[in-house]
Formats: structure tokens, C-alpha cells, sequence
């Protein structure tokens, strides 16, 4: 751990504003709080939101895992995982199983989450009706009175115009009943893993300046009409390394023939199982 | 016919000292329209505000079927006022979703109010479109691509799907060809008596007065002042007001 | 007045008057009826007769509740009772006259472009009857004041004199109304229309109607009118 920096970058008063944000946002589950953002040092986009949360509640035992779109091993997640490892000197980790606490760039994790565990997402805007609705006084009085005829809107569009609800990613949701939430960017194939989850979902928007939560074992019901129900996204083949079957898979082009792999997003999921086998062997 | 579906009461909306809407009271019935005519300024469009609980009045009430709209908090007043109150703006745009498509535009109040089946929503947005005239063929289509007077019906098959009992309407015909204002108005009369509505029209033009309204108000500085049958306060104006008002229109 | 015919009164005006204030005219006040009385039977057609000026349109207008008399008493046989025009409500007088009170105008105003049929199928369509039905009967008076049916079709804006006062007859008549108020009906025909317009009106007086009208045309004042109703100009102009 570097000295000179306060634990975890942000001093205390910031951290003890953004606890509060958050014990607010955990009482009212999928209700946006407002939070004073701060400037961090690397720009908005590239999961500020997720880093002041995560630092608002981080402590010394805990272990840190950061995942971009599965991998722990792309630029935003080392780069992440650094900083917290720099800044407040605490474990980090690849292992899903092993972490305290993960913070994930449009993804959830394929392992199964667990009682104790807390997921921080970064978050680029938090309002599901904002692209109905630009004013933000609107969209505030929509969530207050749940005046949420608008929000099977963008569903019925979609199959108005493609047959089916093309909505692949930050598909919207109802959270305990209430609110209306948009879940990150992660695919609409981990919506069903917010659902009753076990583990803590905290949801940091840097630039917009929100903070919203899905406590453990809360109702998160993705939006669907009866005759065209939810469903999340299937592939023909399993994961060309790990032959999982059940997971999110990647595309990787390999040449430039037209080759290509599709392999689990997950890289600590594929990892672990391919060990598992060559133990098995 | 049990009773009056509005009734307002000595409704006054004070803007500092100025006083928009000085104490009116009216009913309207279901299947009855009400025209509210007077020159820009003499309070009519605040008063329909009001009724709509877009503008809080300073004083008075506004009971519908019953209930008090000025008692209720403001998400009960907001639900009822989706629900059962349908509002027609002057200008289209400000009562539809340009950026969403026609069938979307009807479809999203049944949405609000639990509608889960796409093809049942959708097949009821067709048959609004039918009502109003507008082809089935154009149910994906924005209304960005719509001519004024599609927009217009096309806001008012939105505002009738969710099956209002009373329908505000702020100079629907406002802004529109004169040629697009007879096919629309002949649509509002006909869809009035179908469905036994019950309409407040705020307008400025006479003409629009006579041909939808069975019953008129005069306003003039915030106040009533006549009222009866549209062809009685038309052809028998009492009120000096309402004599200016009359003679100033324009013959053909 | 024998006993049945007062039983038979459909329309009893006793002691009528109306002014009016001209406010744009520096607040004249004009009177033109004063203390009017009359009554009609079933079966009875009352013409008004007097020069022009001296109130016949005034007092056909206020029978129909279109100008508000300011006293006297206009009853109204309606749904079994004797109702009252001047103490009626808005309400019960659209009532009135979608049942019991036909007026037909001179000039017939209606929502533009709407097609001559459904014009006339209109206030049947106000009273509920359904569309299939209105337009039936509708057809069937079109047909009677012989209006060429290529021009159902259209709207009557741009139909001649002749042809608009046919349509606005075929509307006051359609819905059957027990009392009719006629205004001028057969001013602007030709011969063989006037013909078959006062055929249609005195089959309708015949089978029980009452009928108060302004005939300038001698012909159908003597074919339809059972009492002519002299009405005497009394106009007195004061200042307010």
C-alpha cells in the first residue's frame, strides 16, 4: 500500500456521504439516491461510479475482485484492481468464490453468488425511462406515483418492429414490486441471477450521480408480455475451451477467414472448470 | 342518467393579486358537451387546467364522480386523473410520443393499467386507429410522419382507449386546416354520442362552439358571464360581452 | 274549447314577452312580444301571420327555447307532463327537443363535409336509434322530398337553395316529432317540390301532429294552416 493516499483514495467525510447514499438505497430497493460524485482520477465512463462505491466500502479483510464484460485479465479491470490494491492495500482476487467484494463492468459472475458477498456495478445512466422521457422532474414524479405505463413501451416497440423483444442488454426490471431499475448494461442472460440473489447488488452512476441497490433475496422481475415472455439467450455449442454449456459465451474472431471461437465471458468460470478437468485427467 | 360526472365549485385560481379564474362553478353530465368560449386571457385554459389538476386551485373544488379532486393526494389525484379524465392538447405533440410508434402511442395508458398481452394491445390499438381513421397499415409508424390532423386523431384515439368518462380538450381544432377541423369535428361529435362522454371544450371559435357544444359558458376576466344552450347564447347573446363576442365574427 | 281538445293540447304559450338589450347599440331596448298567448292541438297547424318585423321568427325561436323569453309561460307536453320551457333546465330542454320539439330553420347548419345522409340520420342517432336504421329511415324522407340520391353522398354545402331546404326538411322531420315548429319550409321550391313538401307536412298534421309555422306562400298557408295566429308588432324602443 502507497502512503500518501487517505485508505481506499477518498477521504472519510466523502466515504461517510456515500455510506449514507447507500444504507438509503438499500432500504429503498431500485430506488435511484442522489450522491455527491466525485472527481476521480480517470474519467467518467470508465466506472467511477462503481470505484466510489467500492471505496466507500471497502475495509482492511476484504478480498477484491474486478471483472470487465467476465474477464478479470482486460485493461479497466487490472487497472481497477490496482488502484484499490495501491490505495488501500487489500487482497485481491480472481477467484468468484473467493472475493468479498466484486466490481463488474456488465456482467454477473456464472458461479453462483453467496450469503456475504457484495456486487458493485458500474453503472452508465441510471434512469430506465429516460429515453421516453428526458426531464428528469418527470421521470422523478413517474418513479413517485409508479407511473410506470410507459415502461413496457420500449418492449412493445421492439416487437412491433422485429417480431420478438430484442432488448439484449440493461433489460429493464421490477424490483421488490415497485421500482423500476435498469440492471447496468449486463445481458439480459444475468437478469434471472438478480433475482433472490443471496448477495448484496450496489449500482454506482458516477456521472449521473445516482446510487441505487437490490438487497439479498429481493424480487427482481424482468418486464415481458404473456405472449411474448422473458427469455434469456441460448448458443448451439458450448464454450470451445471449458465445453460449459450453460454459460455466457463470447465471440472471438481468429483469422481472417471468417474463423471464429465462442468461449465462456467468464474467465475465472472457464479457468476453474478447465483445472477441474485436467485434475479429473 | 344519475347525476352530474363533474361538478366544479366556486373554483378560483389567483396568480398574485391577479385573480386567472375568479370563482366559477359548473356541472357536466355524462354524454353532455360543455363549451367554455372567451377571448385569450379570460381564464378559460386555466380553468381547464384546474379541472385537469394541472394547475392547483387557490380555492373552490372539482368533484369527480364523486370525489374531490383537490382532497386527494397527489398520486391518487395523478392515477384517477390517467385513468378516468382524459386530456386532448391543442397542439398534438404535446399529448403524444412522437418518438414512439402510433400503435405504441394507444397502447401505453393499457399499459399503465396492466395490459400484459401484445397481440390483445395491439389488436386494440388497430381498432382505435380504425375509429379515428387512421389506416391499420400505419400502426408502426411515428407520428413524426403524420400530417397535423392525423396527430390530432391520433392523440385522441390515445386519450379514448383507456375509456375515459370525461374528456378535456383545449382547442382541439386550434392549428389545424380548416378543411382537417370539419372531418375532426364531425369524428368528436360522433364518438361523443357512441360513447355517452361527457366533454369540457375550451375554444375561441364560435363556429367550433356551435358544432360541438350542447351547452356554453362565457368567460370574460375570470369570470362566467353567460351561460345556456350553445344555440341560445349564440343567437340570443344577453350579456354585452357576449354580444361583442358574436357580432365579431367573421361572415362567409 | 271543447273538453277533448284540451286534452289534446300539446303546446299552451300564455303570456309571453321578449326584449332585448342591444349593448352594441348604445343599450337599446327592444320589445318584441308581449303578453303572446296560444295553444295547439294534436292535428292543429297554428300559422303565424303579420308583416314582416312584427316577431313571427322571434316567437317561433322562442317556442323552441332558442331565445330565452324573458316571461310568461311556454308549456311543452313531454313524456306525459306539461313542462315548462322558461323554468326548464339545459338538460331538459335537449331532451325536449330531441323528442318532442322539431324546429326546422330556414338555413340549415350543420358540421361541414359531413355527407347529406348522415345529416339527416342525425338526430335519430342522438336519440339512440342504431346507424343501420337511422339511414334507413333517413333514406326513405330523402326519398319523399325527392332529392336525387347520386347527392346523399355529399355534403350539402355546395347543394342549391332549393335542395339544402329539402335536406333541413328531411332532418326536422325524420325523428317524428310530436310538435313541429316550421320556419318559412317551402320558401326557396319550385312548384313540385312545394307540392310534395306540403303533402309530407299535412300527412304529418293529419296523423296528430302539432304544427306552428310561418308561411309567406299562400298555397301552403291554405293547404296546412288550421288557425292563423295574427301577430301585431308592438315593438317599443326605449332607451336602457
Amino acid at each position: 500500500m502507497s502512503s500518501g493516499y487517505n485508505f481506499a483514495y477518498l477521504d472519510e467525510p466523502t466515504k461517510r456521504m456515500l455510506r449514507r447514499s447507500l444504507l438509503k438505497a438499500v432500504a429503498i430497493p431500485g430506488y435511484q439516491v442522489p450522491f455527491a460524485s466525485r472527481e476521480m482520477p480517470l474519467p467518467f465512463g470508465w466506472g467511477t461510479g462503481g470505484i466510489q462505491v467500492t471505496a466507500a466500502i471497502l475495509g482492511r479483510d476484504d478480498r477484491l475482485k474486478v471483472i470487465d464484460q467476465g474477464a478479470d485479465d482486460t485493461t479497466n479491470a487490472v487497472s481497477i484492481r490496482d488502484f484499490f490494491a495501491k490505495t488501500a492495500g487489500v487482497a485481491t482476487t480472481l477467484s468468484t468464490r473467493d472475493a468479498t467484494v466484486i466490481q463488474t463492468r456488465h456482467r454477473i459472475p456464472e458461479t453462483p453468488l453467496q450469503h456475504g458477498q457484495i456486487m458493485v456495478f458500474q453503472v452508465p445512466i441510471p434512469e430506465p425511462l429516460r429515453w421516453l422521457e428526458p426531464r428528469e422532474t418527470e421521470t422523478r414524479r413517474m418513479h413517485a406515483f409508479a407511473d410506470y405505463g410507459a415502461m413496457h413501451l420500449k418492449l412493445y416497440e421492439d416487437v412491433a418492429r422485429y417480431g420478438r423483444i430484442t432488448t439484449a442488454y440493461d433489460y429493464p426490471v421490477l424490483v421488490a414490486g415497485r421500482y423500476l431499475m435498469r440492471p447496468s448494461p449486463i445481458p439480459r442472460f444475468d437478469n434471472p441471477k438478480l433475482d433472490a440473489s443471496p448477495a448484496l447488488m450496489l449500482f454506482g452512476a458516477g456521472r449521473e450521480k445516482r446510487i441505487y441497490a437490490v438487497p439479498p433475496y429481493t424480487s427482481v422481475k424482468s418486464l415481458d408480455f404473456e405472449d411474448h415472455p422473458f427469455t434469456i439467450e441460448s448458443w448451439d455449442r458450448p464454450c470451445a475451451r471449458c465445453g460449459a454449456a450453460d454459460s455466457y459465451l463470447d465471440e472471438i474472431i481468429t483469422d481472417d477467414r471468417g474463423g471464429r471461437r465462442f468461449v465462456c465471458s467468464d474467465t475465472d468460470h472457464c479457468n476453474q472448470r478447465l483445472d477441474a478437468k485436467e485434475k479429473a485427467a | 342518467m344519475s347525476g352530474p360526472i363533474l361538478e366544479v365549485r366556486d373554483l378560483e385560481k389567483r396568480y398574485g393579486a391577479r385573480r386567472a379564474v375568479a370563482g366559477v362553478s359548473l356541472d357536466v353530465w355524462p354524454g353532455e358537451v360543455l363549451g367554455i368560449v372567451g377571448e385569450s386571457g379570460s381564464g378559460k385554459t386555466t380553468l381547464l387546467s384546474a379541472i385537469a389538476g394541472r394547475v392547483a386551485p387557490s380555492a373552490g373544488s372539482v368533484t369527480y364522480d364523486g370525489r374531490d379532486l383537490t382532497e386527494l393526494a397527489d398520486v391518487d389525484r395523478s392515477r384517477l386523473i390517467g385513468d378516468k379524465i382524459g386530456f386532448v392538447h391543442q397542439n398534438p405533440r404535446d399529448g403524444l410520443r412522437l418518438n414512439v410508434s402510433a400503435g405504441g402511442n394507444v397502447a401505453e395508458k393499457l399499459m399503465a393499467a396492466g395490459a400484459r398481452n401484445y397481440g390483445a394491445l395491439r389488436e386494440t390499438a388497430c381498432r382505435w386507429l380504425d375509429r379515428v381513421e387512421i389506416g391499420r397499415d400505419r400502426v408502426d409508424d411515428h407520428p413524426s410522419k403524420f400530417s397535423g390532423g392525423m396527430q390530432q386523431r391520433l392523440q385522441i384515439a390515445r386519450v379514448l382507449a383507456t375509456q375515459p368518462q370525461l374528456v378535456l380538450m383545449d382547442e382541439p381544432t386550434g392549428g389545424l386546416d380548416v378543411s382537417v377541423q370539419a372531418k375532426l369535428l364531425d369524428l368528436l361529435r360522433g364518438l361523443v354520442d357512441e360513447l355517452g362522454l361527457a366533454v369540457v371544450v375550451v375554444t375561441h371559435d364560435l363556429g367550433v362552439a356551435r358544432l360541438l357544444a350542447h351547452r356554453l359558458l362565457v368567460m370574460k376576466d375570470g369570470l362566467v358571464v353567460e351561460h345556456g344552450l350553445t344555440d341560445q347564447v349564440l343567437d340570443d347573446p344577453a350579456h354585452a360581452y357576449t354580444q361583442l363576442l358574436v357580432s365579431s365574427v367573421l361572415q362567409v | 274549447m271543447n273538453q277533448s281538445r284540451k286534452e289534446n293540447l300539446l303546446l299552451q304559450v300564455s303570456d309571453l314577452s321578449k326584449r332585448f338589450t342591444l349593448h352594441e347599440q348604445g343599450g337599446v331596448v327592444l320589445s318584441v312580444l308581449d303578453d303572446v298567448s296560444l295553444s295547439v292541438a294534436a292535428g292543429e297547424c297554428v300559422a303565424l301571420d303579420g308583416p314582416s318585423g312584427a316577431g313571427k321568427s322571434t316567437l317561433l325561436r322562442c317556442l323552441y327555447a332558442n331565445y330565452r323569453a324573458d316571461k310568461g309561460r311556454i308549456l311543452v307536453q313531454h313524456g306525459g307532463e306539461m313542462i315548462d320551457l322558461l323554468h326548464a333546465d339545459a338538460r331538459a330542454l335537449l331532451d325536449i327537443r330531441r323528442r318532442t320539439l322539431g324546429y326546422v330553420s330556414q338555413f340549415l347548419r350543420v358540421i361541414p363535409r359531413v355527407p347529406t345522409l348522415d345529416v339527416v340520420a342525425m338526430p335519430l342517432l342522438s336519440l339512440g336509434v342504431d346507424r343501420e336504421e337511422a339511414r334507413d329511415r333517413a333514406a326513405d324522407l330523402l326519398r319523399r322530398v325527392a332529392l336525387p340520391e347520386p347527392l346523399w353522398k355529399l355534403a350539402p354545402a355546395t347543394f342549391s337553395g332549393g335542395e339544402q331546404q329539402r335536406v333541413n326538411i328531411a332532418r326536422g322531420l325524420v325523428v317524428g316529432h310530436p310538435i313541429l315548429l316550421l320556419d318559412e319550409p317551402t320558401a326557396s321550391l319550385d312548384a313540385d317540390n312545394r307540392a310534395r313538401v306540403l303533402e309530407l307536412i299535412t300527412e304529418r298534421r293529419d296523423a296528430g301532429a302539432a304544427i306552428v309555422g310561418i308561411f309567406h306562400d299562400e298555397a301552403a298557408r291554405s293547404a296546412l294552416a288550421t288557425t292563423i295566429h295574427p301577430v301585431r308588432s308592438r315593438q317599443e324602443v326605449a332607451a336602457a
